[in-house]
């Protein structure tokens, strides 16, 4: 990456949206939290490779990044994630509607407020 | 491993940009991805369990929501009028940004001096450190590969795009952020400035004034 050539920078500039913010939150706080240290995410970054800096956006970078650290944690299971995944995918068709209804059978749980 | 799934369905090409040449920008009510999904299943696993809890999500989001490139303004006209400060500032950045009252967690942040004969330049060739405690999050291009690729090998060029021309006798310096060190630039204070308050000056410094890529605005 540092040091190659490349194209010219695009200066274009767009608000983040609400899934890339949360997933910056999720990395703080978990890094906050002593689940992973930025050191951890980095490597799991560069054992991406080159390929997917090419074809996956920065924040999809990220997200796969902080999920591998937190299952090598052992904070949940590859299992408990793709069961949670398909689940998520027979809710509905796009990020808002996939989000877990405040009324489900977790009270405490759900609700995220910027949904 | 979950980047070996190829079934997230973004539109994008092999450079990640639209037809027209921009980065595709995910939103809300386009189809759900996979990336988004584990975005959602992290989440609700991680406040199931009782790692993190939703009202912790949205306040960091407010936090960060609320920090901007005022924040490093601050600092850098207050090393501007107060000489103590600069030294500080230039000792430990970390310390001095916090006796402003700017929390910057446990990471190193250096400032680094533009002078007559030198310019620096912060880039962050892996991925996208940031000091995003004084600045917000990155701008979009800090984080593209064109930037993170080109300001370490052709600064000087990288510069003229952002519309910064320097002359051959300055020395340009990149510096490359790592996940716990972090850079500022502490830009030169412009001529014409005297007898300005600190508030004054504060509104000359830009955010790419302290990353490098530009200079403070003249009053």
């Amino acid at each position: 990456m540092g040091g190659q050539s490349a194209g010219q920078i695009c200066a274009d500039q767009h608000d983040f949206a609400l899934w890339e913010k949360r997933v910056d939150a999720l990395m703080v706080l978990c890094s906050g939290a002593g689940f992973f240290t930025v050191d951890g995410l980095r490597r799991a970054l560069e054992d991406m490779g080159e390929e997917a800096f090419n074809t996956m956006t920065y924040y999809e970078r990220w997200i796969a990044a902080i999920n591998q650290n937190l299952v090598e944690t052992g904070a949940y299971t590859l299992e408990e994630l793709g069961q949670r995944m398909d689940e998520i995918a027979a809710r509905g068709p796009t990020y808002a509607a996939a989000q877990k209804e405040a009324a489900q059978e977790n009270p405490d749980t759900n609700g995220p407020s910027h949904a | 491993m979950p980047h070996d799934h190829h079934d997230h369905d973004h539109p994008h090409d092999h450079d990640g940009l639209s037809p027209s040449g921009h980065p595709y920008r995910a939103d809300n009510d386009a189809p759900l991805s996979y990336w988004q999904r584990m975005e959602i299943a992290v989440r609700e696993l991680m406040i199931e369990k009782g790692h993190l809890t939703a009202d912790q999500v949205s306040a960091q989001i407010d936090t960060m929501d609320a920090r901007s490139p005022a924040n490093g303004a601050a600092v850098v006209a207050r090393a501007w009028v107060d000489p103590d400060f600069r030294a500080r500032l230039l000792d430990d950045a970390g310390a001095a940004s916090r006796e402003m009252g700017f929390d910057i967690g446990p990471l190193h942040l250096i400032a680094v001096e533009n002078t007559a004969q030198v310019h620096n330049l912060i880039v962050c060739t892996l991925c996208s450190c940031y000091p995003r405690n004084l600045l917000g999050l990155p701008p979009d291009w800090y984080k593209t590969r064109e930037y993170r690729a080109r300001a370490v090998r052709e600064p000087r060029a990288v510069l003229r795009e952002f519309g910064l021309d320097l002359p051959d006798s300055t020395t340009i310096r990149v510096h490359d952020s790592t996940a716990d060190m972090r850079y500022i630039v502490l830009p030169a204070r412009p001529s014409g400035t005297d007898g300005m308050t600190e508030a004054a000056l504060a509104a000359l410094v830009t955010r790419d004034s302290m990353v490098g890529t530009g200079l403070p605005r003249q009053p």
